[in-house]
């Protein structure tokens, strides 16, 4: 879509104004985090004491630990079976029950979560009732529902990337003599790689940020950190609470800072080994050569 | 002996699919059908508070089904659910056209950039995404309440002696809707746009269409997949939102996924809760296929 | 349908044995109800070059791939020096295949890809890496041996797909455009070096190219496709000279076919009427075919002489408008248009008015074409 051309005024407008938008809230948390006065929106002066009050606070360190428990376990999981969703919806063609396969993984996106959540737990109940199991709600139940959910964010990503992947790079492997075990693990998941780990990412934020689904299949004492925030900000600001935003918009844009660089150092870099080939052999580039061009291209 | 080779590859294969199927039919699909079954039943004071459909009478030897449509009667009569559910369709609708109309700019200025930049760009539309929707939904009730950062701010400035009353009304509601849904608008589009080949924009030109023109023949119609994709990933989940409504909306305010959500924790009854789902469910269902179908149809590269 | 018992002539002249080493028997691919293949037999010798030509969609890939194991044939049979391999499964076929892409792995070096077949045999190290070193030697990349393939121009991929194509001494090699992804410049060059290294290394290898200058090139032997067929299979030679049907006339080179029936028919000479000549096709020799039969007369337009003169009626000649002058340097492309409307193509070299010291003819003049009875083809479909 770029033309070369810098872009018009009215659209750089938009930009700013669509910036101001989305960054005014999230600014506004922050300074008022250094508010000392109780009252979250009147100034009363500088101070850290909310920072200190909230690593105080028993009831939210544990729910972090929680969380951070359940958002690497259910994590881990999504990325598991959303790999082998996507492949299986990228590679397998059609085969009997696919569209009902592929209806099932785009629907958890975007089903409203007070109805994944009641469902889930409906299940979790009949399933009591006729096996006995799970005896209670709480880290399991919260497992599998975030997995569900974030399974289908990572299917969608893997997928996408192996739509783009050359599918001659597999049949080389098979013509060579790989089986096709061989050929998913040795050809196929280092290609997706980076995709894998965005999707990884992508469900750690998605677990650790779910409030519906969480509460409907969370038992006593089983309490998540946006359970905690939630019951909070119901009756009210709380200077805590924006510490606690404060902190967690600086972890998130550092990591995404860092993320960023890195990736975009190691696209640079490629560029520049690509562009020495060229010069070094003294031969124009082949264009649209699959095989070189794939990775360049990673999202 | 063709067909050997074929079955050769398919116990394989078939492992591969079953092992997600088997775990999307068990916690997605199934909990559904129960849905559906429970919100037959009847509210009971009981382990779980719901009584049974099949009842075996051991005297008389007879199994009884007992199917209570009373859930979805009342639903259906009672104007204040009829109210729910049209309010919250007309929320989600507004909001996606807000979104889009506020998106579409975003997204279009992004995709047109340079693109040493635009990583940049996206990545700060992306990180409000990735903190947490709880506290940028927080965010705003410190800005809009009676006393809070915006009416300090203006009071202090001398431009208004009174509170501006926007909190706890449709104005916080909309207003926080769009903000937490536009980025979910602005990426599928973006992954749109900016695939775009720009040199049917220069043919447009070359042809004779003014840029406003262009974008209206050209970019426009091409973008449709991306609109229908976006639109669909506001929409869906705006329609049974809770948080939004719970935290900022007014008494006055009608949401679905409220009513839900108190039929359920407040009332215990859940067999309600389950009819109010299973309607919601079929008035998604359409949305949700479209989005299926246009998300598919942007994942494999195909304009039209 | 095919002269696939043709003395073999190779471009380099080669060994090559006469027993069919791969043979392809009644091969059939069906998409739904197109036949993407459709009945193809072919003998294939041992040490043979062996080109399919034909334009996108011909079925040439299809055939490619289903001897590479990747597509199943709908039927037939495929033998590989004695051993039926229709039913294995790529990983298990003595083949290897030369991608259009390359399909280089991306995240492993030259000296990996090169060693990733030999690897999936479970070779001890100290073969795999005297095999890569050979490799590598083969296609003079050794100092490149640990760079990763986005860090190669074109040129040095494609060797790197070779050598990975050829590190496992495959009984047959496959290769796809195996130039296709060069640009011109490069294409010309890399030719040569890729027919001396495969013929180094002596590999029976078929190839699939829509670029007919790299098939005569490179290959001893060229099968024409079209449609899912094989028309016709011979040396670059025998496919220009004497080619078996119109499409394989018309697609080798260029060529002025003039459709007629047989009103002459004896031993040593036959004569086409022809309208759209405006007169009669005379052919010194006989041909198989009743009188008053259907039949094409292909001229190759370097055949077709153009002279002034006054014309005289006679068999093999008439007499157009010029219309159209292509200038090429050493060379003129004359296009005439016959009265019936048909439009003639002569090669006339530049050299060939200068020394009957005439000015050559312009636009809209008319001249005489003609032609020796002894050149043109006569063919029946």
């Amino acid at each position: 879509m770029y033309n070369g051309n810098p872009l018009p005024k009215t659209l750089k407008g938009v930009l700013l104004l669509g910036f101001l938008f989305l960054y005014v809230p999230i600014v506004s948390l922050i300074i008022y985090s250094f508010n000392a006065s109780k009252l979250v929106t009147v100034w009363g002066g500088f101070s850290t004491r909310w920072y200190v009050s909230l690593i105080q606070n028993d009831q939210i360190i544990s729910a972090v630990t929680l969380s951070i428990k359940i958002a690497l376990a259910s994590a881990t999981a999504a990325v598991v079976l959303g790999t082998i969703a996507g492949f299986v919806l990228a590679r397998f063609g059609r085969f009997r029950g696919s569209t009902l396969f592929a209806g099932m993984m785009t629907a958890p996106m975007v089903m409203p979560e007070v109805i994944t959540g009641l469902s889930m737990l409906l299940l979790f109940i009949s399933m009591q009732q006729f096996f006995g199991q799970p005896s209670e709600r709480g880290f399991f139940t919260i497992w599998a529902g975030h997995t569900t959910l974030c399974m289908a964010y990572v299917a969608v990503v893997v997928r996408s990337r192996l739509i783009e992947i050359d599918k001659s790079l597999e049949e080389a492997a098979m013509d060579l003599g790989a089986r096709p075990m061989k050929i998913f693990f040795l050809i196929t998941l280092p290609l997706v790689s980076q995709a894998i780990a965005s999707g990884f990412l992508l469900s750690i934020t998605l677990s650790l940020d779910d409030l519906v689904t969480t509460s409907f299949l969370s038992g006593p004492g089983a309490t998540t950190l946006p359970m905690v925030i939630f019951s909070k900000v119901r009756l009210g600001l709380n200077p805590e609470i924006n510490a606690l935003a404060a902190i967690t918009v600086l972890l998130v844009g550092i990591f995404v800072l860092v993320a960023n660089y890195l990736m975009l150092s190691a696209q640079r870099n490629r560029m520049r080994a690509m562009a020495a080939a060229m010069r070094e052999n003294d031969a124009p580039a082949p264009p649209g050569n699959g095989a070189g061009g794939a990775v360049a291209t990673a999202p | 002996m063709l067909r050997s080779i074929l079955e050769r590859f398919k116990p394989g294969k078939g492992a591969v699919i079953s092992v997600p199927y088997l775990w999307l039919l068990v916690f997605f699909l199934v909990p559904f059908l129960i849905v559906l079954k429970i919100s037959f039943a009847d509210q009971d004071l009981a382990i779980p508070p719901f009584t049974h459909l099949l009842k075996y009478d051991g005297d008389m030897s007879t199994l009884n089904i007992a199917l209570n449509l009373s859930n979805f009667l009342f639903i259906f009569t009672n104007e204040l659910y009829l109210d729910t559910y049209v309010s919250s369709l007309e929320v989600a609708l507004f909001t996606t056209l807000a979104c889009l109309l506020i998106g579409y700019p975003i997204a279009y200025a992004i995709a047109r950039a340079n693109p040493a930049i635009r990583n940049v760009l996206l990545m700060l539309v992306m990180l409000p995404f990735w903190t947490s929707f709880l506290l940028r939904v927080y965010a705003w009730m410190g800005l809009l309440q009676p006393n809070g950062i915006i009416n300090n701010l203006l009071m202090s400035m001398g431009l208004i002696s009174q509170p501006l009353e926007m909190f706890h009304n449709q104005f916080s509601l909309y207003l926080v809707m769009v903000y937490a849904y536009l980025p979910f608008m602005i990426l599928p589009l973006y992954a749109h746009l900016v695939k775009m080949d720009v040199t049917l924009l220069e043919a447009a030109n070359d042809l004779g269409a003014r840029p406003f023109k262009t974008f209206w023949t050209i970019t426009l119609p091409l973008s449709k997949n991306g609109i229908i994709a976006g639109s669909m990933m506001v929409f869906i989940p705006a329609v049974g939102e809770f948080v939004i409504p719970e935290l900022v909306g007014g008494p006055d305010v009608l949401m679905i996924g409220k009513v839900l959500w108190n039929e359920f924790f407040d009332n215990n009854n859940w067999p309600m809760a389950s009819a109010v789902a299973t309607i919601m469910v079929l008035f998604l269902i359409v949305p949700i296929a479209l989005f299926h179908r246009y998300e598919t149809r942007q994942l494999e590269g195909k304009n039209v | 349908m095919m002269d696939a018992v043709a003395q073999p002539k190779t471009a380099a002249g080669a060994q090559v044995d006469e027993k069919p080493y791969l043979q392809i028997a009644g091969i059939v691919k069906k998409f739904g109800d197109h036949f993407a293949v459709d009945h193809v037999d072919l003998t294939i010798r041992r040490h043979e070059i062996f080109a399919l030509l034909g334009s996108s969609g011909c079925g040439k890939s299809t055939l490619l791939r289903m001897l590479a194991g990747m597509e199943r044939p709908t039927a037939g049979k495929i033998i590989l020096d004695g051993q039926d391999i229709t039913a294995l499964a790529p990983y298990d076929r003595p083949i290897n295949m030369m991608f259009q892409s390359y399909a280089l792995f991306p995240h492993m070096t030259v000296e990996q890809n090169i060693a990733f077949g030999l690897k999936q045999d479970r070779l001890p190290k100290d073969q795999i890496a005297a095999r890569v070193t050979e490799m590598l030697d083969l296609v003079q990349l050794r100092k490149f041996a640990s760079r990763k393939p986005y860090q190669l121009s074109g040129g040095q991929q494609q060797r790197v797909a070779l050598a990975r194509s050829l590190a496992k001494r495959p009984k047959l090699l496959l290769l796809d455009e195996p130039l296709g992804a060069l640009d011109k410049k490069l294409r010309q060059q890399t030719q040569l070096e890729l027919v001396n290294t495969l013929e180094t290394v002596g590999v029976t290898c078929i190839m699939v190219t829509h670029d007919q200058e790299e098939a005569m090139t490179m290959a001893s032997r060229i099968g024409i496709m079209s449609e899912g067929r094989l028309l016709q299979v011979g040396t670059p030679t025998e496919i220009y000279d004497f080619p078996n049907c119109r499409f394989t006339a018309e697609f080798i080179g260029e060529t002025n076919i003039f459709g007629g029936q047989v009103v002459v028919d004896e031993p040593h000479c036959v004569e086409i009427e022809s309208a759209e000549l405006g007169g009669r096709i005379q052919i010194d020799h006989g041909i198989t075919g009743p009188k008053g039969m259907q039949v094409w007369a292909s001229i190759r337009p370097e055949d077709v002489r153009l002279d002034r003169g006054e014309f005289t009626p006679a068999p093999n000649a008439a007499r157009g408008k010029i219309e159209d002058i292509a200038y090429l340097g050493s060379y003129s492309i004359y296009h005439v248009r016959l009265p019936s409307g048909k439009v003639v193509k002569s090669v006339v070299p530049s050299s060939r008015w200068y020394e009957a010291g005439e000015e050559p003819p312009t636009w809209g003049e008319s001249v005489n074409i003609r032609w020796r009875p002894d050149l043109p083809v006569v063919l029946t479909m």
